[in-house]
């Protein structure tokens, strides 16, 4: 997220560069062939921004974005023939119909992740394009009208239409910065980085996955209803073609993806590229400019495999390596939490009950007839040896999985079969055995992604997660990139990451794995005082020496059953449990497991 | 004209180069981007229907076999792809392209320069096909080894996205040099590999079988058969799924992934390359022709589900007997949305294709 003044920045930059584009277009481009093309280049900009805005941010590649544009080229060539439609009317209205696309393929398609979406998009603009050859739209040519040429955007001047797709480019800009600069930017950004992270810090992926598309299908749709118009002719092959798809990333990649200027880049360099090499050698030797344009787009992404922009930016060096920040800070862990004694708090109510849940992958029972009850304030430990279902019954709680049977209630609601997102609003934070850290953020990024849920705006949300990394001692870290943090500072970082919400429950998975000893009471202090601030804590561990130290209820699986549940201190002389552990004949022998 | 729009460069069209205005509308004369590679061939005189029914049981059949025939091509297509992206997990785009090299290999080898006719007219083309693998192989290897092993495997393994963003843009660009290139070396003129076989048929009961496809059809399961045994049963097979399941891990097991990449690239483009020399004695084709087999391709290979080259054989011929299928019941121009229709279905229900599964930890 940027800050203001860097935001403010940006939008003279965005004003500077259409300056820019006015004077070289009014100034500089004499012939009216010069102004096709820089009004061609604008365009595909502005398609090739939608793309990144779902693509380059949320990290779901589209190998489809010909679908919207082909659409919106449609829709107002078919406006204009059988309605009598104008465009100022139909491009607007093709924005629309964008977003109602975007909504129709992202309901089936974000099923879908990695390589598998993208190549599911590829589908939709193909599958459009044979249909539109059925219906007989082979060609449109859109009707000339002498009598009214500026109710119908048919300008003598070729410079209205540069104005014009400035104009898009502009818009296209700012709605990219707006997201940027918002929740919904971070959102996209930590669903790229990490999507199940996101989903159990509380963010709606699926909501803000729709809305990315739907906007990039309006953008999208919106330039190429303009492409329409300024070309006279739609042909399916010329809109949906793969090209169209290929060209909205190639823009992007090329130019850097993810970034605000990375298409415009795209688009400046390679559009008149590809042009001079059409008009210069295409009829000398026809092939050669389509060689020569696959060896220039292979030689700069050798060189710059992230991009034009990225690369000159590392340049000028704005953008340190990812990781430099770690060393600088080994702060005292925990110099504002106070060690606190092992009080046996009052306990309350059961705060979150299993009933019989019980779930099966293929023929291995990962869980089977688990009854648990967590009461409120309780400092709960769950162990078992691996692969005895922990972190399973932890999925089934958090709604990564839907258990087979049995039931789930929270504060006496019902929470079985919600999507992860709703169970951390209704106060369940969980972290993950394997850190899951948004690793090209910074930390207090991180942390901001999991307050979006308690917090109204963004600001707010900034407050709460500068307040929580106080509260497990990272604020002089809060500025590194998590990817450079020891696991330490990471399994501190998601801890503040799911406290943040002020969630009632946290569910904590191997806290504690990894550790060295020092950094261990580090984060059992925490771990105390969350339980002091009055969250319920469930905590799951495979060696039992820290726990029978932390937690007050220790409950036992084995095999995805519950084997023991109790007091620690009984729970460790439990026979079954020393079985489970070590093995039939330790079951004679040790009266008192070693620790 | 029709060639330069589709140098990779949508926009340049002769629209572009046209002056506005006056003479009123350009043309573009834009040939299909993605025609659909269409066999159906129903028999003539069984089309005359007395029942509402809109197909025979004959027709039914005839269909059948032919999306069998088809898709034991589509089949292999797949499996080269799918060893690529199942051990790279790399989207060729330029996949289209090298079958279209395995194509023009055949093609020179037979018909062009004629170094097969010894051979004669039926083990001629069937040789060819299988030699244009050992061609395009060598191409393949040049190409990873000083271009496509710069942006994946051991590498940028390290690098956000792994390098994918590189990695779609190099295969971009390769798809545009090789088909460009050949546009310059073979001309833009249809050809064929002519073959007695693709004019005779067997008939079996009332459905027709055309010869050059049985054919075809058997050296595609020997082959695909063969592939599947050397993936499961071989070192170096065994060596290319443990790159592909976790290069990383395969790295600490001293496995070289980059060799193992490079084997795994050359032999799918090279095996795709002996599926359009099976494909190429029953169509013609020109230096575009991968775009339209890309899509089928990758349908089929996501269909059947990452992870297994099973899966990638089944989805493959899938798509041919539904693209066949699907003409009884839909103008023959929506034969490849059919495909598409499917293929959303199969997405929708079982997101993690016939034969992938989905697995994550947490």
């Amino acid at each position: 997220m940027r800050t203001r003044a860097e935001a403010n920045r940006q939008r003279w930059a965005i004003l500077g560069f259409a300056v820019a584009i006015l004077v070289l277009s009014f100034l500089v481009l004499k012939s009216t062939y010069y102004q096709l093309v820089l009004t061609q280049v604008l365009l595909w900009a502005v398609l090739s921004l939608g793309w990144n805005l779902l693509s380059g941010y949320s990290g779901y590649f589209s190998f489809g974005h010909a679908a919207f544009w082909g659409l919106g080229a449609y829709t107002v060539a078919l406006g204009m023939l059988y309605l009598d439609l104008t465009p100022w009317i139909s491009i607007p209205f093709a924005a629309l119909v964008g977003a109602v696309a975007g909504a129709i393929i992202g309901y089936p398609t974000f099923r879908l992740r990695g390589h598998y979406f993208a190549l599911a998009m590829l589908a939709y603009p193909l599958a459009t394009l044979y249909v539109f050859q059925w219906l007989g739209y082979q060609e449109l040519a859109l009707p000339m009208k002498r009598e009214a040429p500026l109710l119908y955007m048919q300008f003598e001047d070729q410079r209205l239409y540069v104005v014009l797709a400035l104009g898009l480019l502009v818009a296209a800009l700012l709605i990219s910065l707006n997201v940027e600069n918002s929740r919904f930017g971070m959102a996209l950004l930590a669903i790229k980085q990490n999507e199940p992270a996101a989903e159990a810090a509380g963010i709606n992926t699926w909501r803000w996955k729709m809305l990315a598309l739907m906007l990039s299908g309006a953008i999208s749709a919106i330039a190429g209803g303009l492409y329409g118009v300024v070309l006279l002719v739609v042909t399916p092959e010329a809109v949906f073609g793969m090209l169209v798809s290929a060209q909205a990333l190639i823009l992007a990649l090329f130019g850097g993806v993810g970034s605000l200027w990375g298409p415009v880049i795209g688009a400046m360099l390679l559009v008149p590229l590809a042009e001079g090499l059409n008009a210069e050698l295409g009829d000398v030797l026809p092939g050669i400019q389509g060689v020569v344009y696959g060896i220039a787009i292979i030689m700069i992404i050798l060189w710059a495999p992230e991009g034009v922009y990225w690369r000159v930016l590392d340049r000028f060096s704005r953008r340190a390596p990812a990781a430099s920040a770690p060393e600088t800070a080994a702060a005292p862990v925990a110099a504002n939490v106070a060690p606190l004694p092992r009080v046996p708090a009052p306990l309350g109510a059961d705060l979150l009950v299993l009933r019989d849940i019980g779930i099966s992958f293929g023929g291995l029972r990962a869980l089977d007839g688990i009854d648990l009850a967590v009461p409120e304030g309780g400092l709960y430990g769950i162990i078992g040896p691996n692969g005895a279902g922990k972190t399973t019954l932890f999925n089934v709680i958090n709604g990564f999985l839907a258990p087979d049977r049995g039931a789930i209630t929270f504060s006496g609601e019902p929470i079985t079969g919600l999507r992860p997102n709703q169970v951390c609003r209704r106060g369940i934070g969980r972290t993950f055995q394997v850190v899951r850290a948004f690793s090209r953020m910074t930390v207090l990024e991180n942390v901001i992604v999991g307050a979006f849920v308690g917090a109204r705006d963004d600001a707010t949300a900034r407050q709460m997660a500068l307040a929580a990394l106080d509260r497990v001692g990272l604020s002089a870290q809060s500025e590194a990139i998590a990817g450079g943090l020891t696991t330490r500072e990471l399994r501190l970082m998601e801890l503040a990451r799911a406290l943040v919400p002020h969630p009632r429950l946290m569910l904590l998975d191997e806290t504690l794995a990894g550790l060295a000893h020092d950094d261990l009471d580090g984060i059992l202090t925490v771990i105390r005082q969350l339980r002091a601030d009055g969250i319920t804590v469930v905590i799951i561990e495979h060696t039992m020496q820290a726990m029978v130290k932390l937690v007050d209820h220790f409950t036992v699986l084995d095999h995805g059953r519950l084997i023991a549940s109790g007091q620690p201190d009984d729970v460790v002389r439990d026979a079954s449990v020393i079985e489970a552990y070590l093995g039939k004949k330790w079951v004679d022998r040790v009266a008192v497991p070693a620790k | 004209m029709g060639i330069g729009e589709r140098s990779g460069i949508p926009h340049l069209t002769p629209a572009l180069s046209a002056s506005r205005g006056g003479e009123g509308v350009a043309r573009p004369v834009a040939k299909s981007v993605v025609s659909s590679p269409c066999f159906a061939y129903r028999r003539a005189g069984r089309s005359e229907r007395k029942v509402a029914v809109p197909f025979s049981s004959v027709d039914l059949l005839q269909a059948l076999s032919a999306g069998l025939l088809v898709g034991s091509a589509y089949a292999l297509m797949c499996i080269g792809l799918g060893i690529i992206f199942g051990s790279m997990n790399v989207i060729n785009f330029a996949q289209g392209d090298f079958l279209m090299l395995g194509m023009y290999a055949a093609f020179y080898l037979t018909a062009g320069y004629g170094v097969l006719t010894f051979l004669g007219p039926y083990g001629g083309p069937i040789v060819a096909a299988f030699l244009a693998g050992p061609i395009v192989f060598a191409i393949g290897w040049v190409l990873h080894r000083f271009i496509v092993a710069r942006v994946t495997g051991a590498g940028v393994a390290q690098i956000a996205g792994a390098g994918a963003y590189g990695q779609i843009l190099v295969t971009l660009g390769i798809s545009l040099i090789l088909q460009n290139g050949g546009l310059i070396l073979f001309g833009s003129t249809p050809v064929g590999i002519r073959t007695p076989l693709s004019r005779q048929s067997w008939e079996i009961g009332d459905v027709l079988l055309n010869q050059a496809r049985v054919v075809s059809f058997l050296f595609a399961v020997a082959l695909a058969g063969g592939m599947y045994l050397f993936l499961s049963h071989t070192r170096l097979g065994k060596g290319l799924r443990a790159a592909a399941d976790n290069p990383q891990a395969a790295i600490y097991m001293g496995i070289d992934v980059d060799r193992a990449h490079r084997i795994a690239w050359s032999a799918g483009v090279g095996i795709t390359a002996i599926a359009g020399g099976l494909v190429a004695t029953s169509q013609t084709f020109q230096p575009y022709i991968g775009f339209d087999f890309v899509i089928v391709m990758y349908a089929g290979v996501v269909l059947g589900g990452l992870g297994s080259n099973f899966g990638a054989f089944w989805g493959g011929l899938v798509i041919g007997v539904v693209q066949q299928m699907s003409t009884l019941i839909l103008p023959y121009q929506l034969q490849n949305t059919a495909i598409f229709v499917v293929f959303l279905l199969i997405i929708f229900l079982r997101p993690q294709g016939m034969f992938g599964r989905l697995s994550e930890r947490t």
